[in-house]
């Protein structure tokens, strides 16, 4: 019977392993950690000051920030808070829907849960891979999302970047080359993104360090408990023979 | 052929220790995992949103005027009380059934005569403490309907519960005690909040 | 003490069969002795259920069955309704879970012949209850309304347009619209919260009815009512299920809920397979994502749906698809009769057999991996291949259970 099993446990993981191994895009990994709290606070700041122009986070409260150490709502609001919005509102855009369709063909999605179906590494990728394009009507395109809406926002940080087509046996390989710096050096803006998209994961799922500290209690009282309910099944069983 | 059991009628000591055992770590489990389940039935936070402290300005109030504002999806008044008013609230205190406001229906800085902190100005909840229902502001005195010695107050058409003018309750009503005052704190001579004692605790 | 509790029993009992209840169905219900692993899905399915059902009246308390509120709704239970989190992931990582158990739970009847004579009723109403267990998955993952439920839901109620003559009317009458709309979503959660929970407890307490008529089958498939002690009339195999099982079924249950909550608090997304990445975007009427693939437990016969590529005989590939993939459920209705084995158990059923339950697994978990992938012409030659090998293991069943070469079953149960 032990041979069923194995071979079940096998067949379960196995599409596991061809998924992981899919093609596509390469994406840079996100160096981010959503334990990091001064990481999160420059996010969110990061965040506010240029992503909540055009795009909500309508899911996310204010106050909620006490998550990531501004426990006090009087110090929320004086960071992140803008206009008169008071510190149990939700992050929704100063910007109307139909404004967003009229500027950009297309309403700029709500950011709230973003990172749980783009991923941090795309949004890694994407926010650092914008280059000119002239054929747009944004005057940008990006390598990781072709002809996409947005404008690049943070490009005074970043500087500008063009498109470098090389052939490599046969093939088409594609990368940016930085032509105008920006304000910020190359690391500092990959960290300043890393910030910003470490905030992002952390909004998609506010609960989520808090999840898995209650879910180590859990764990450990129920070991505990199988180890008791064995020792039960073990001793009442002990009547079979 | 026998069965294949023999069921050990005496519990032994270590099968009475096991049961006792899981069935104490079986009932931490149900309580752990309906915490959160009545936990879950609470006050949102969105219900904490809309329930949070309102500012009201009060510079436009005239004496004798009631004000209604909401806080807490709740009705709360804010009288500008003259002082005719004022003094009605001595002579009625033999008719009422908690004078000294001993019960804990107001903030300690609230627990005086005129049930307020500034004299003339009460913030109190508007709703009777019988069963909910909203009283009407009377101040009209000694009106056919409430009798020759009534100088004013709060009549409640639900069950007829009545109150002074600083929402005590009266003698022989069904209301057993005195209408609620929130919590509550003046920013600034007329710019009340309602709801919280500080900015910072909001 | 006693003496007062006994009048009380005798009170209650006088009314009500309490104490014959217990016993009959707890106390001296004799199940036979050797159940294996495979025994404890049974009850974990039941306590799947019991899960669902609780966590699922929480959720209806916040939750908004509107186009416009649906998706907000969800947010808003995972982040402003105190514990929101912890009960839709218990709810969500419960409906894989639910399918997990009972796709065990029914290769145990495969493995040990459960479904052969006496148990046929109760093994066509395990189906009815796997038919309804599929009708709430699929109505409880419209609700969320993300682009996943939407355009999975979408595909799926396209398929009645298939339906020769009736089909175009069929589809308006189900969705209460010309496509998929708030009408769709609000009628779903009617039955996804009422119709559905109402007909699934009916049937699983049909389903324990009728296995304790019968009595429980065993690893050896071999009949232990027939084996009485004289004296007792009690099964010589057989135990009383409490507390013998009951002790054990609970330490099968504290090992489930090892996985369990190790999903709901460190994965309860599950890499993408119990809560899609694309269905945390609203749903979109206008725009189709890239990759569309149904939730894991339907993917074998999504595979299926799509591996029909050819018009044959008058009728439409659509429609081949769509009788191809209700047949790949519905045919496990016909294994009590396609079984011709003289012994019930692989344990004593030849390599015949053995390879042919072999090929059927490795189908239905290849053609599972497929429908997780977006088509191409390998991936459809494959899906064709291993439908083929799918239904070639019921097909065929009549003839090689017949002709294989079994071993004796034992008089007595063994370890």
């Amino acid at each position: 019977m032990n041979k069923i099993k194995i071979f079940l446990l096998v067949l379960c993981f196995a599409p596991m392993a061809l998924y992981a191994a899919e093609p596509g895009m390469p994406l840079d990994k996100a160096p981010i950690d959503t334990s990091d709290n001064e990481s999160l606070q420059r996010g969110a700041q990061a965040f506010v000051n240029y992503c909540l122009t055009c795009h909500g986070a309508s899911f996310m409260r204010y106050n909620r920030h006490r998550d990531i150490g501004w426990d006090n709502e009087a110090v929320v609001l004086n960071k992140l808070v803008m206009t008169g919005q008071k510190a149990g509102d939700l992050m929704v855009s100063a910007m109307r829907k139909n404004e967003g369709e009229e500027w950009f063909g297309v309403a700029p999605p709500d950011l709230s849960v973003i990172a749980r179906s783009r991923g941090a590494d795309w949004l890694y990728t994407y926010l650092r891979a914008f280059y000119r394009d002239d054929t747009t009507v944004p005057g940008w395109n990006n390598l990781v999302f072709d002809r996409a809406a947005m404008p690049h926002v943070l490009y005074e940080f970043q500087g500008e970047q063009r498109l470098v087509v090389k052939s490599v046996d046969g093939k088409e390989v594609k990368s940016l080359d930085l032509v105008k710096p920006g304000s910020m050096t190359v690391s500092e803006y990959d960290r300043y993104v890393a910030d910003l998209v470490n905030y992002l994961v952390y909004i998609g799922e506010p609960i989520a360090n808090e999840r898995k500290r209650i879910g180590m209690l859990v764990m450990i009282f129920l070991f505990g408990m199988l180890g008791l309910t064995y020792l039960l099944y073990r001793e009442y069983w002990r009547d079979i023979h | 052929m026998a069965d294949s059991f023999s069921i050990n009628n005496e519990m032994s000591g270590r099968r009475k220790f096991l049961v006792a055992a899981t069935s104490v770590a079986g009932g931490v489990a149900c309580a752990g995992i309906a915490t959160p389940f009545v936990k879950s039935m609470m006050p949102s936070e969105r219900a904490k949103a809309a329930g949070a402290p309102v500012e009201v300005d009060i510079s436009r109030l005239e004496p004798g005027m009631l004000l209604m504002v909401e806080w807490r999806g709740r009705v709360v008044w804010i009288l500008d009380r003259t002082p005719e008013m004022l003094a009605t609230l001595e002579k009625l205190e033999p008719q009422l059934s908690d004078p000294g406001s001993d019960k804990d229906q107001q903030p300690d800085y609230a627990k005086n005569r005129t049930r307020s902190i500034k004299p003339a100005i009460l913030v109190v909840e508007g709703i009777c403490t019988h069963l909910g229902c909203s009283p009407v502001f009377r101040k009209d005195i000694a009106p056919q309907d409430l009798g020759a010695d009534w100088l004013g107050g709060f009549f409640c058409p639900c069950h007829g519960s009545k109150f002074d003018l600083a929402g005590r309750v009266y003698k022989s009503v069904p209301a057993p005690t005195n209408m609620v005052v929130p919590p509550h704190v003046y920013l600034s001579d007329n710019v009340l909040l309602i709801g919280a004692e500080s900015k910072e605790s909001a | 003490m006693s003496k007062q509790k006994n009048s009380f029993l005798e009170w209650i009992d006088k009314r009500f069969p309490m104490t014959v209840t217990w016993r009959e169905h707890l106390s001296e219900y004799y199940a036979p002795k050797n159940f294996n692993f495979w025994y404890f899905f049974g009850s974990l399915a039941l306590l799947v259920l019991v899960n669902q059902l609780i966590t699922g009246i929480f959720l209806t308390m916040s939750y908004k069955p509107d186009a416009s509120l649906a998706f907000a709704s969800v947010e808003y239970i995972m982040r402003d309704v105190d514990y929101g989190w912890l009960i839709r992931y218990m709810h969500s990582t419960g409906a894989s879970m639910f399918f997990v158990v009972v796709y065990l739970h029914m290769f145990r009847g495969m493995i040990y012949g459960s479904y052969r004579k006496p148990r046929e009723l109760l093994w066509l109403i395990g189906m009815a209850i796997f038919f309804v267990l599929m009708s709430l998955a699929f109505t409880g993952y419209i609700l969320p309304w993300g682009q996943m439920s939407y355009w999975g839901a979408q595909v799926i109620v396209s398929m009645f347009e298939a339906i020769p003559f009736i089909g175009e009317t069929l589809h308006n009458w189900i969705l209460g619209d010309f496509m998929l709309s708030d009408a769709a979503l609000n009628r779903f959660f009617a039955y996804h919260v009422v119709t559905l929970p109402v007909l699934i407890v009916v049937l699983v307490f049909v389903h324990v009815i009728a296995l304790h008529e019968v009595g429980s089958n065993n690893p050896d498939g071999i009949e232990i009512k027939e084996n009485k002690n004289p004296e007792t009339k009690i099964p010589v195999d057989g135990i009383p299920f409490h507390p013998y099982y009951t002790v054990k079924d609970i330490f099968g249950v504290v090992g489930f809920l090892i996985v369990f909550c190790g999903i709901i608090f460190f994965a309860p997304e599950m890499g993408g397979y119990f809560l899609e990445y694309n269905n945390f975007i609203p749903a979109n009427t206008l725009q189709t994502p890239d990759h569309i693939a149904p939730v894991w437990y339907f993917t074998p016969y999504y595979s299926m749906l799509r591996a029909v590529t050819v018009n044959f005989l008058w009728i439409d590939a659509k429609l081949w698809g769509v009788f191809l993939m209700v047949a790949g459920v519905a045919v496990f209705c016909f294994l009590p009769w396609l079984d011709r084995s003289p012994v019930k158990s692989i344990r004593y059923k030849g390599p015949i057999f053995k390879f042919a339950l072999a090929m059927f697994v490795i189908s239905f978990f290849v053609l599972g991996w497929l429908g997780t992938q977006s088509p191409t012409p390998l991936y459809t030659l494959l899906a064709q291949i291993f439908s083929v090998i799918y239904f070639a293991f019921f097909i065929l069943m009549p003839w090689y259970s017949k002709i294989d070469k079994t071993k004796p079953e034992p008089k007595r149960v063994t370890k």
